[in-house]
């Protein structure tokens, strides 16, 4: 069934236009900016600044762990610390900032139509919330007793406990307030996000024909605005635990032979907080980078996204399955083993929508025109890395099989492969993409090839052997590990060659931090669309946009995001704001 | 280019490392060897899907890469395909989760012959109660320990009284006779695992948790605690013998009881409660030390 909108029959606009806010000044322009663009390099270059400091914590956990014995100033207490703010930083400062106050911002309201979020001013201080939630938590590296070490799933009893750094210093009551703030930052964003996708968009998208990245950032982002509030209460409970003396999580303790005075709480209540949102935070980091790489493969393969219904629906299926499987974290917590079943059959029943996007993101490329470019490259790693990860993932799902491997290096490589490394290279692969529109600029093309190579193969040689060191049985979180009769000599190797691996690899990431700043001015001029690609973003009348998108007329759209390679046309793509059937469109009703 | 040859070698690459590389499971020395099984299984499921999806891959950039003049076939979706390949996942995961919902069912329902053995964990150290010759456990308060009731054991339960305790020491268990070890902590969470016998599980202050195995062959085991829980965590080691019969009864016959234990001292013993109560006026720094120095 043909769905190209003819010229003539195009939806009337239902309200007028609203006039935007003008910035007067150079401080409104580019620092208390009410322009998304402003705010998505804000919130990126702030995500990427926190994330350095968290790859550079896990150079020194490596240090320790490759070579153990060798560096003195790394002691337990100092390892604690950075396993915690590597995690925390990564997962939720990085990752969740990056692709959803990042590439949110920049892209939903380009790629739906729109000349700004809806709710400009409430996403300015999103931004900002967001910046005030980084400099607490950098703020207890120098805080008295210093950060909190209590792993970043920050498990009580211990996290707020004299055994753990940081327990009853400032570190965990830092930790909590900018967990807190951080959560305050973000929902005013994510309902700009939501809000925006539904009642943005311009005449004629429909929501069928939203690209993937929108879908993806759409859905993680409700997602998130349900999830992030378990994390929310379990931080203020657990605040009161440390600071009134409250017994939320805390049971009758003896700690160091001393009676507490806490009495009848319960950590495990904690666990099933942290994990309902824990879960679904696996995807919100996993849907955006889903939707982004299905473009980045329609676009670099000339080809459309292959099943795009099928898509949709699994990324929704997936959004939602993913909030009844959050005990398969808890197999061997001591929760009733009964709940066991239940989570084993609703984790392993999420692989298959998973599955299924793998499936479609390859049949993408089957009879395409590939184009090695190097946001292909990047986005042929992530299928390779998330695969492997995935498919871990089905070890550690399948309750029983989790109990040997729960807690061991096994756990370390399958999460670091699947919500780690594959996110990641969407990232990398995306910005490569995007760069050119944000910028006007291309990347260095050499510099970028290097960065992939060292990047892709570096991080699967530091991954893929490490799950075999899971399986012999090392556990993870040991900021020791001699004496450990179930490893040999040669696993002690491994974790050398480990170290070294994640040394290079983090320097390749210099080379891409200096590409990004050394492009902006010396790059070669990229055009207004210099991938040839259909969405609204690259039919923008400047690059980069000016405040507003658009120009004077928003545009109209007539078609999907993906008509690559249209039989009948001239070109191999016809942009979504183009009027006019050319031959046979078979887009899907 | 590269990239095709790249993404064949990682395949290959990465089926040889699984076959070659020396590091794999330490040798099983528990029943669980259905689990052993269930993992190879799932090797085998997810190493085929692995090399499937990255090989078509690799065909699929080598064959369709651009080349001058190439243009991309049109092709939205094709129902049937998907659903064909829907069905194929849903089948490979029911393969996957039969057997392993099956073997769960057996971890999670310990037969009636097994003997119960508590482990008590605390900041860092193991120690183990054994029911007396009544067979049974004594009731237990993380309130009422002590210095002299390091494990906190009522006192006026009568089943307690003839419970052994064994205080941060090995522990034995005898060979073949399956074990239900009932987890209980007194500070912080735990997780009591050896790897050998491949089953673990957390242990929570405030409730006691479990699991069940019977040790298959003699030797002697590491303990290692698997839930972060503190500073001291990575040398939080313990060491269980599995002895034969004839063994186990010559350890058990060396233990004491807690009414042994906790009756008014004589002269022999009349240096341990002042040491005991210097144990529990320790810091975390200290505790760390003694730790560092075993």
């Amino acid at each position: 069934m043909v769905d190209v909108t003819p010229a003539d029959a195009v939806p009337p606009a239902e309200v007028a236009e609203m006039e935007l806010y003008h910035p007067h000044s150079w401080w409104t322009k580019y620092v208390f900016s009410q322009d998304a663009k402003v705010i998505a390099v804000q919130y990126s270059a702030t995500a990427m600044a926190i994330g350095l400091v968290a790859l550079m914590l896990s150079w020194l956990m490596r240090l320790q762990l490759g070579f153990p014995g060798t560096f003195d100033f790394i002691t337990p207490e100092a390892y604690y610390q950075f396993i915690t703010m590597h995690g925390m930083i990564m997962v939720i400062y990085l990752l969740t900032a990056l692709f959803l106050g990042g590439f949110g911002n920049y892209l939903i309201p380009l790629m739906v139509g729109a000349r700004d979020m809806v709710f400009p001013y409430v996403n300015m201080l999103s931004y900002w919330v967001y910046l005030l939630a980084v400099l607490v938590l950098v703020s207890s590296f120098f805080a008295p007793g210093g950060p909190t070490g209590a792993g970043w799933t920050l498990y009580p009893p211990q996290a707020i406990m004299t055994g753990t750094p940081g327990g009853q210093d400032w570190g965990i009551i830092l930790m909590l307030s900018s967990l807190i703030l951080f959560i305050i930052g973000f929902t005013m964003g994510g309902l700009n996000y939501v809000v925006t996708v539904l009642q943005g968009r311009t005449r004629g998208m429909t929501l069928m024909r939203l690209p993937l990245t929108v879908w993806g950032i759409f859905t993680a982002t409700v997602m998130a605005l349900l999830a992030f509030p378990a994390l929310f209460v379990a931080c203020v409970m657990m605040l009161l635990d440390r600071l009134l003396g409250t017994s939320f999580f805390m049971p009758a303790i003896v700690e160091m032979g001393e009676q507490l005075q806490h009495n009848g709480g319960s950590p495990i209540l904690f666990q099933h907080l942290f994990w309902f949102f824990g879960h679904p935070e696996v995807y919100i980091v996993a849907l955006p980078a889903f939707g982004i790489v299905s473009d980045l493969i329609s676009t670099h393969a000339r080809k459309n996204i292959f099943g795009y219904r099928m898509m949709v629906w699994a990324i929704i299926a997936i959004g939602a399955l993913s909030f009844v499987v959050w005990a398969h974290h808890m197999y061997v917590s001591g929760m009733n083993p009964y709940f066991g079943f239940f989570f084993a059959t609703t984790t392993l029943i999420i692989a298959v929508p998973t599955a299924i996007k793998v499936y479609n993101w390859v049949l993408t490329l089957w009879r395409g025109d590939i184009h090695l470019t190097i946001p292909m490259l990047f986005a042929l790693a992530f299928i390779v890395t998330f695969v492997n990860g995935g498919l871990t993932g089905l070890f550690l799902g399948n309750v029983v099989v989790d109990v040997p491997l729960s807690d061991t290096m096994f756990v370390v490589a399958h999460f670091h492969m699947v919500m780690g490394v594959a996110p990641i290279l969407v990232i990398f692969g995306a910005i490569y993409h995007w760069y050119p529109k944000v910028t006007g600029r291309m990347l260095d093309e050499t510099l970028g090839r290097f960065h992939f190579w060292i990047t892709f193969l570096g991080a699967y040689l530091i991954f893929f052997p490490m799950h075999y060191l899971g399986l012999m049985g090392v556990p993870r979180r040991y900021a020791e590990l001699t004496d450990m009769n179930i490893m040999t000599e040669s696993a002690h190797h491994l974790n050398s060659f480990i170290s070294i691996m994640a040394f290079i690899v983090g320097f390749a990431q210099m080379v891409f931090l200096f590409n990004l700043i050394w492009s902006i001015r010396h790059g070669r001029e990229a055009g207004g669309n210099p991938w040839r690609a259909t969405t609204l973003e690259w039919q923008t009348p400047e690059t980069p946009p000016a405040h507003g998108n658009f120009g004077k007329e928003l545009p109209i759209v007539y078609r999907w995001a993906y008509d690559y390679s249209v039989p009948g046309a001239k070109e191999d793509f016809i942009p979504q704001n183009v009027p006019g059937s050319f031959g046979p469109s078979r887009e899907p009703a | 280019m590269a990239i095709v040859l790249v993404l064949v070698l990682i395949v290959v690459g990465s089926v040889l490392f699984h076959l070659l590389s020396p590091w794999w499971w330490t040798p099983i020395a528990s029943n669980w060897d259905y689990i052993d099984n269930t993992i190879i299984i799932s090797f085998w499921i997810t190493g085929i899907v692995f090399a499937a999806v990255v090989l078509f891959m690799a065909y699929c950039v080598f064959r369709f890469r651009h080349r001058e003049g190439n243009r991309a076939a049109y092709q939205p979706e094709n129902r049937r395909l998907e659903s064909w390949l829907m069905i194929a996942t849903a089948a490979g995961v029911t393969a996957l989760l039969v057997p392993g919902l099956f073997v769960w069912s057996r971890f999670v329902n310990v037969p009636s012959e097994a003997a119960n053995i508590e482990v008590v964990a605390q900041q860092w150290q193991w120690s183990y109660r054994l029911p007396g010759k009544d067979g049974k456990l004594g009731t237990s308060d993380t309130r009422v320990v002590s210095a002299e009731n390091p494990l906190g054991i009522v006192a006026g339960d009568p089943n307690g009284q003839d419970d052994i305790v064994v205080e941060a020491a090995d522990l034995h268990l005898p060979v073949g006779k399956p074990v239900k070890v009932l987890l209980r902590s007194i500070d912080v969470l735990h997780d009591f695992y050896i790897p050998e016998f491949r089953a673990k599980m957390d242990m929570i202050p405030g409730s006691v948790t479990y699991f069940w195995f019977t040790p298959t062959r003699t030797g002697t085991f590491q303990v290692l605690c698997a839930e972060l829980c503190g500073q001291g965590h990575p040398l939080m080691h313990g060491v269980v013998m599995v002895d034969t019969e004839q063994d186990y009864l010559a350890w058990l016959g060396q233990q004491q009881t807690f009414a042994q234990l906790s009756a008014p001292k004589q002269t022999a013993s009349a240096n341990q409660p002042s040491e005991k109560t210097m144990a529990s006026s320790l810091d975390v720094a200290a505790k760390l030390e003694t730790l560092e120095a075993r």
